[in-house]
């Protein structure tokens, strides 16, 4: 965007006005901080439990495999496993289509009572599950969706209408209104001009949007910990917290399982990074 | 521009077939709002019904107790310190972590080289879960020199080791610093974010005008970035108010409530000694705290923004 000479300019005198090295410094020193508790963590999972009882900095070598071997032989991880997986891919799916369908009417389509329908919808902003924890479980028991993943859906995908549907009715209303036009002209009807031109078109926003409830509902631990009682069908979350609780004085066993549950987080993390970042910061400036 | 986009939008609303835009328009939307109302507000108002009774759990509410809940809540010493915790998690993180976000932010700027790299450390904390982050941090601030990181280097200095978690004192502070490690990636990136959006132009007309380093932050970028601040400290504040899972996996609100917060004293109060209506009771307050802030909030600091409706 800039012109050349300018931007070479603004490098040099910023290299004046601030010296790189000490940015380095200072950043390097914030690097180690953030990385320590997690080094730290694979530190314990890689020793043995007498090990555990010496210096907790001494790097483990040679390394002892057997707590993750017994972890992934384990039925029990696996399960949770399963279960978060299966969690997070039906909320994600869900929240595109549902919030994709209405962000779609909110920012294409005429109609009266529009602002008042969408006021409505996003007054759901004000109530973060959080707060909401406890309505929330009344109506669940009084379906008998209790201890089911169904309910855990249900919840998670209800507490990310509001925000989505916001983000993605911005992003709709920013495509150009002579596609819709050329479109009608063509004779196409409103749901194949939203399924044909503008889902393909809104991929990045629909992609930040699945990136970001992702990690919300992979992380989610308050709904599972109140909806669901039975081991079968613990998430990841709970069954870390619940894990901890029961092999507490393990400690090497606990740091394994918890670099277990951390991995596929870091990996997804590694590979959508853009799309996070952008679905946050889309979510918390336009908010 | 502006007209013919309202003229467009005016003959779009005619083209398609009345009877077909109504029947388009009820379906894209019900599935967002039969979720929305039986999921989000049925509760809310059938918990406010409760949240007036004395109510357990079993059979119907019948014990109508009106606002004595209410009453009981603002007169509770435990709720009392735990929104003072919250109140305290707040001004930690006003006042410590955003800086620390910003002063990072800043150091990254916008074309240092490497800037990628420390962005996806600094961002990284916040994909853990708060499990994987309290369970991480519980072992570091164990008590026992020979397995917690913190008091092995105590040792190793000559020092007392400390008791973190199981002292009154410390607890609440090695929360915060918990919660600053997992979230100021978060702040740093709306403010790296925000510093996108300034134009440079602004920036190369001061340091041409022989503005330092300095004055270049405290005049121009800062004002600039005003928008972006409120929005942080708005989010940073309401994220506070709603803490819960840190604080509930790593000790429970204990030792004796003083790591207390709101969510975490709703939830012994609803989950375990299942009193439904006091708890209900619970969440409004935390929801009318939330809401008053947010709206004090918007009308009173963010209607300044003078950059628009963009951030």
């Amino acid at each position: 965007m800039m012109p050349v000479h300018l931007s070479r300019h603004r490098k040099s005198t910023l290299r004046k006005a601030a010296p790189r090295l000490l940015q380095y410094i200072v950043l390097s020193v914030m690097v180690v901080l953030i990385l320590v508790p997690i080094v730290i963590l694979i530190f314990g999972s890689l020793k043995t439990r007498g090990e555990m009882y010496s210096r907790p900095y001494i790097p483990p070598i040679p390394p002892y495999w057997d707590n993750y071997t017994k972890i992934l032989g384990s039925r029990s991880f696996w399960t949770m496993l399963l279960n978060s997986l299966v969690v997070t891919l039906t909320v994600t799916t869900a929240v595109l289509f549902i919030c994709g369908l209405a962000a779609f009417v909110f920012a294409r389509l005429n109609f009266r009572g529009r602002d008042v329908l969408f006021n409505f919808l996003t007054l759901g902003l004000m109530f973060p599950i959080t707060i909401a924890i406890l309505p929330v479980y009344l109506v669940i028991r009084q379906i008998g969706l209790t201890n089911s993943l169904l309910g855990i859906m249900i919840v998670q995908t209800a507490f990310q209408v509001s925000g989505n549907v916001m983000i993605l009715r911005n992003f709709f209303a920013s495509i150009p209104f002579e596609l819709q036009d050329a479109a009608y002209i063509d004779g196409c009807s409103p749901f194949a001009f939203f399924r044909l031109i503008l889902l393909p078109l809104a991929r990045p926003a629909l992609s930040a949007v699945a990136a970001l409830t992702m990690v919300v509902s992979w992380n989610d631990l308050l709904v599972p910990l109140v909806l669901i009682d039975k081991e079968d069908l613990w998430t990841l979350p709970l069954g870390t917290m619940q894990f901890q609780g029961q092999y507490g004085t393990d400690l090497a066993l606990v740091a394994a399982f918890v670099t277990l549950s951390a991995i596929p987080a870091v990996i997804f993390y590694l590979v959508a990074e853009r799309q996070i970042v952008a679905g946050l910061t889309a979510g918390a400036l336009k908010g | 521009m502006e007209n013919s986009v309202e003229e467009r939008k005016e003959t779009l609303s005619a083209s398609p077939r009345r009877a077909s835009l109504v029947l388009t328009v009820a379906l894209f939307l019900l599935p967002a709002f039969i979720l929305f109302a039986a999921f989000v507000v049925y509760p809310m108002l059938q918990s406010l019904y409760y949240s007036l009774f004395n109510w357990k759990g079993f059979g119907p509410a019948v014990d109508f107790v009106g606002l004595g809940n209410y009453q009981r809540i603002l007169t509770d010493r435990a709720f009392m310190k735990a929104l003072g915790n919250a109140l305290i998690i707040v001004v930690l993180s006003l006042t410590l972590q955003l800086p620390l976000s910003l002063a990072m932010a800043l150091m990254v700027g916008r074309d240092l080289p490497g800037r990628r790299f420390f962005r996806t450390i600094f961002f990284m904390p916040y994909v853990f879960s708060e499990v994987i982050t309290a369970i991480m941090w519980m072992g570091l601030f164990n008590p026992d020199p020979d397995r917690g990181l913190f008091n092995a280097f105590l040792v190793l200095l000559g020092l007392k080791p400390q008791a973190w978690l199981g002292d009154p004192h410390q607890v609440l502070g090695c929360i915060f610093v918990v919660l600053t490690w997992k979230y100021f990636g978060f702040h740093m990136l709306l403010y790296m974010a925000g510093l996108q959006n300034i134009p440079q132009e602004i920036e190369e007309a001061a340091l041409i005008d022989g503005a330092n380093g300095r004055q270049l932050i405290t005049h121009i970028v800062l004002p600039l970035l005003g928008g972006t601040i409120r929005t942080s400290v708005y989010l940073s504040v309401l994220g506070a108010l709603q803490q819960f899972g840190v604080i509930w996996v790593m000790t429970r609100g204990g030792p004796v409530n003083a790591s207390d917060v709101m969510a975490t004293y709703m939830y012994r109060y609803s989950f375990i000694r299942f009193w439904l209506g006091y708890g209900s009771a619970v969440a409004f307050v935390m929801l009318l705290i939330s809401l008053v802030f947010s709206l004090a909030y918007l009308r009173l600091v963010r209607q300044q923004d003078y950059l628009g409706g963009g951030y």
